[in-house]
This record gives C-alpha cells, structure tokens and sequence, in this order.
C-alpha cells in the first residue's frame, strides 16, 4: 500500500456504436494498481472486464468502440490521448497482456523463436542473435524444460500450458511495468490452472510486475490477488482487499458470486446461482443495475443510483443502498457526467 | 501420428532439427501420400521438362515449311504427322508448351500479386476502401470473363503479350476476392490480437502474420487458375487474338487446323491433346494442394 500506482485508471467510459445508439460497456470505472501489486477484476461474462483492459492496452476495436471518457494514468502518462505511435512503444514494453486461449494466441506458421523475439526486437533493439539467448533464458524463467529447443518447435507440437507458459515469457519479456492477464487459466485444466497461477505468482515477486487479473473464477482471485475490484454490467460494485471480499462481502452480488462456489462438503441437490443474467448493456439507466436480481431490493433501489459507499475496512468500498449510511467512498466515485 | 512414425523409423538419438515439423513440412508429407496429385505433379513436371529443353526435344523448328511433306499422318519421321505448310507437329507442340506455360504461370501471377494487394487493403481496412474494391471486383465479375478478356485485347490490340495481360486482369478478382476474405478472418485470430499486443505495426502484422496465413489458399487457386488461363490462352489463340502467324500457340494451331479436320484430323487432335493433358495435370495438382493446405478436409 506504501507504493505508488503504477497504473491509475480514473472513470473510463467505454462505449460501442451500435444500431441501437451508443451503449456503455464500461460505465465509469476508476481503480488503481501498484507496483507489484495483483489486482483482481472479477464479473459474470459480459460485465466488461475484458473491455476495461483492452481499453488499457487502447485495443478497443475502434469503430464500433471508443473510449468516451475518463483516464489511463501510466506514471502519470495518459493514455486515452496518446498517440498510436506511442502505444506502440508502451505495448509490449509497459503494459503486457496475456489472453484467454492459448491454443490460439500464437501464429501456427512461424516458431515458437521466431514470435518470442518479436517484442525484443520491437522495444529493445536487440539483434538476432541476443533477442533469441534471452527469448530462452524467458522460456526457462517460465520454467519450462529443454527451452532450447522449444524455440525451434511450432505452437501444434506444444500443449495448452506450454503454450500459456510461452505468452507469459513472450509478454514479460521486456519486463512491463503492468501485465494484463486475461482470463490467462479458463482454457486450460485444473492442475495447469494452478502451475500457471503458481508461475504468474512467483514472476510477480521475482521481478515486481504489477499484475491486473481478469477472471470470472474467484478461486483464481483467492490464490494470487492482494486486492479485487468486483465488476457488474460496466461498474465497479465492491472493491478491497481479498480477505475483506471473501470474509466480510458487502454486495449482494459478490455475496451471490460468493455463494456459488460449490462446496464439496455441503451434499445440496442443487447447486446455487444468481437467478436472472446480467442485464444487457446499456439497457438500465435509472436504478440499481443489479436490482432486477436482488434479494435484498428495495423500492428506492428501482429509482436511486448507488454510488461507491465506504466501509469501516480502509479501501473497501461498496455501490449498495443497504450500505449508504456507511458514507461515500470518495470523490471520484461521485463525479457524474 | 507423423512424429510417431518417423520416430520408430530413425535410430533412438533425435536431433532436435529432425523432430521440428512445420505446417509447410506436414502438408507435403499429406500431399506425397495424394497418388492422383502425384500424377498431376508428374504431368506438369513433363510440360515443363518439355518446355525448357524444346530445342533438344524437337526435331524440326517451329516454322520449317516443306511443302512436300504437306499433310502427312503420323509416322516415323513425324511423330505427330504435318500441317498445311508441312510443318512437324509434334516439334510445333512441343515449343507450344513454352507459350502456353509461360502465358498461364506469368498470367496468374500478375493476378496474384495485384489481386493480394487490393485484397489485403480491402480486407484490412475496410471502410470505403473495402466498398470501392470490392465493387470494382462485381463489375468485372459481371462480364463473362473470356469476353472482358476479348474486350481487352481488343483495346490493346492482339498479341499474345496483350493476350496475357487481358487473363492477368480478368483472373485479378477471384484472387482479390480470396484474399480479402482470408484476411477478415485471419484478421479476427487472437494472435493478431497478441501481435497488437506487443506493440507490432499495421504493415508488419499484415506482411507477417496476415500474408503468410492467407497463402495457402492462394497457392491452391493460382494453381488451378494456370490451369483456367491456359485454356483462356488457347481460347483467345483460336480467336486470332493470342499468338500471330509461325508462333506455335495450342489455341493457335487448333484454329489453322480446323479446315483440315476431316482429311487430316491429327493437326487437330496433338496440340488438343497437349491443351487438356497439361490442364487436367494442373488440375489434378491443385486438387492435391488444396487437400494437403486446406485445414478443414484435414481429419
């Protein structure tokens, strides 16, 4: 907590032009993360996770997307209007990401070398020959084996994992102040799952990357965050540290995603979810965009919009009316358009 | 399954060079286990044997006129028997294999390299680019393809150089076309979005990753597409808007033949042959191509 951010992102609005007018895929989020620091964006499908990172990385398919408004402060820099010219230099090199598939994430016709190189020869400037010693020395920090000749092989002849452990060597190569890890274990399976949490958790500490962690599985979140931002329909619904998430959640949302984690002891006939879907975006503009699925609603949740309240544990923060009396977060919360 | 095989084969001790198989390496080994594409393969391999060594294959020049020997069945002395001007056919055919080889592969690959190049800026950038492309490729797709080809050599006037510049263009959409929707997919792949993602430029994404990725196809259709401009070769030749007067053009010696076609049929029936049996090898090999490159007949 001591650090400074590293990256501050500060009510981005992010919104895709569709034939029913402009809808809002991420509706004023504003969150930080610090050098070294894991923080976990957590949300069903569709709650605009994955935009609010592609609009770090300023990949938004532009049209129809756009960033509407709001900040991505790296350092301090800006970079809702950074040129695509310095994106270039910042992707890859500040700001890293890793995606969801690793079967697809690399091109089948070049070599496993061939791909690793390309961030060093972008950023770095290194020649052949230098770019691929540390394109093996990256494989074998990512442990895996006989690193020498992986480079040579093509992405068919590795597995998932393999080929996971290959995106994180290629996006932590230039050594990025901020690594964006996209759902970076849904494809794979379980005991991968946990080698690859266990790798990002060791990089993390081994070189000080500071790690935003998109993910739908709270398991994920458990394991390797320090702090979570809970997602909901395009806002930030909860925010805090993990153990304050998981012991003391205040949302009925995170209190719904948290009781949805099977338990392997607790022999029901059913397992629970959270009735209804997440609405469509764009879709609710008066109330809370959670009410049409709360169990706790109430009247005035139909016609009031919550803002970020503040809880007694310091950073913990909750967008519920239950909770108003709590106080308000802070000012950015309370910024309206 | 390849590797496992390969593996009982060799001794223990693998060099890691051996073990790595690209994709361009496991389409071959499918496409040498293709007995009909090798047929195809061996077929346009001879025309092109045939072609490069013609002086030594043929006996007589293309145009040694003997009046004597004017019209003669196939014999000893003439393989495939004379024309009017008592000229070999089998030597006219055989420096024919040259112009037809060298129209078709030249031919298609004017198309290729403009067809890529609209392709690629239509299908990576969209927009009115895209919509000014792709109409361009409608109309042209409109016309009856061998008559916008004779509708070119009409404006620039019959020859076989012009004749090969009107089957480069009239073949420009197909490939533009291909390209384009090769690369709207390839553009959605998430390692394009990777590449993105460390930092790469537009130009380098489309040269490296989006090209390469779209070539199987492309070699698949130029290949069947030499076969097709062949044929529009021949056709235009029998026109009178190929080849002129000694030059030995396939389409050009079936016209000269066609008033000799009862007394002397075997005018007709060489060069004819030699037009189908190099078009059914291309045929045959690109067939081949397509299932060895084509990812989705693989299984």
């Amino acid at each position: 907590m001591v650090h400074a951010p590293v990256l501050e992102v500060k009510n981005l609005r992010t919104s895709f032009i569709t034939s029913d007018g402009e809808i809002p895929a991420v509706d004023d989020v504003s969150f930080s993360v610090n050098k070294g620091e894991v923080l976990g964006i957590v949300g069903e499908s569709g709650c605009g996770k994955s935009v609010t990172s592609l609009s770090i990385m300023k990949l938004i398919p532009q049209p129809p997307g756009k960033i509407a408004g709001g900040e991505i402060l790296l350092n301090g820099e800006n970079l809702v209007h950074a040129s695509e010219k310095r994106m270039r230099e910042i992707r890859g090199n500040e700001v890293a990401m890793i995606f969801q598939e690793p079967m697809t994430s690399l091109n089948p016709l070049f070599t496993i070398g061939e791909q690793l190189v390309e961030a060093l020869k972008i950023h770095k400037k290194l020649g052949k020959k230098t770019a691929y010693q540390q394109a093996v020395e990256m494989l074998k920090l990512v442990g895996l084996p006989r690193a020498e000749q992986i480079i040579r092989e093509y992405p068919h002849q590795l597995s998932g994992g393999m080929r996971q452990r290959v995106m994180i060597a290629m996006a932590l190569s230039c050594h990025p102040r901020v690594l964006i890890a996209d759902e970076p274990t849904t494809a794979l399976d379980v005991t991968i799952q946990a080698q690859i949490l266990s790798l990002m958790k060791d990089l993390n500490e081994k070189l000080d990357t500071a790690i935003i962690m998109i993910t739908h599985d709270l398991g994920v979140v458990a394991e390797v965050c320090q702090r979570v931002v809970v997602m909901y329909a395009g806002k930030i619904v909860e925010e805090g540290l993990v153990e304050d998430i998981f012991k003391n959640p205040k949302h009925p949302y995170t209190l719904g995603l948290l009781k949805s984690i099977p338990d392997i002891r607790d022999k029901k006939e059913r397992l629970y979810s959270i009735p209804g879907n997440v609405p469509k975006p764009g879709s609710i503009t008066t109330g809370c965009r959670f009410a049409a699925r709360c169990e706790f609603v109430m009247d005035r949740c139909w016609s009031e919009n919550p803002e970020l309240y503040e809880t007694e544990r310091p950073g913990h923060a909750v967008r519920c009316l239950l909770h108003e009396k709590e106080g308000v977060a802070d000012d950015r919360s309370t910024v309206k358009s | 399954m390849e590797i496992s095989t390969q593996k009982q084969m060799q001794p223990p001790v693998i060099k890691a060079e051996e073990k790595v198989t690209s994709p361009w390496a496991e389409a071959w080994y499918s496409f040498k286990k293709n007995k009909l594409a090798l047929v195809g393969t061996g077929i346009v391999i001879f025309f092109i044997l045939l072609a490069i060594f013609a002086p030594l294959i043929a006996p007589e020049g293309i145009n040694d006129q003997k009046m004597s020997v004017r019209l003669q069945a196939p014999s000893a002395d003439h393989w495939f028997g004379t024309d009017d001007f008592g000229r070999d056919i089998f030597s006219r055919v055989v420096y024919g294999a040259r112009i037809s080889l060298w129209v078709g592969t030249f031919a298609v690959m004017g198309s290729i390299i403009v067809g890529c190049l609209l392709g690629i800026l239509a299908g990576y950038y969209g927009k009115w680019v895209d919509s000014l492309i792709s109409r361009i490729f409608d109309i042209m797709l409109a016309f009856p393809s061998i008559l916008l080809a004779i509708a070119i050599v009409a404006v620039l006037g019959p020859s076989l150089r012009n004749a090969l510049i009107a089957i480069a263009i009239i073949n420009i959409p197909n490939f533009g076309r291909l390209i384009r929707s090769r690369v709207l997919s390839v553009k959605e792949e998430e390692y394009i979005m990777a590449a993105k993602a460390v930092g790469m430029k537009d130009s380098r994404i489309l040269f490296q990753h989006i090209l390469p990725n779209s070539m199987a196809p492309i070699i698949v259709q130029g290949t069947l597409a030499i076969a097709t401009a062949i044929i529009e070769a021949a056709a235009l030749g029998f026109l009178g808007l190929g080849a002129d007067a000694p030059n030995p053009e396939w389409g050009k010696m079936l016209a000269d033949a066609k008033q000799f076609m009862i007394q002397a049929p075997w005018t007709m029936i060489f060069p004819g042959l030699a037009i189908m049996l190099t078009v059914l090898g291309f045929n045959l090999m690109g067939d081949g191509l397509r299932d060895a490159l084509d990812p989705r007949m693989k299984n």
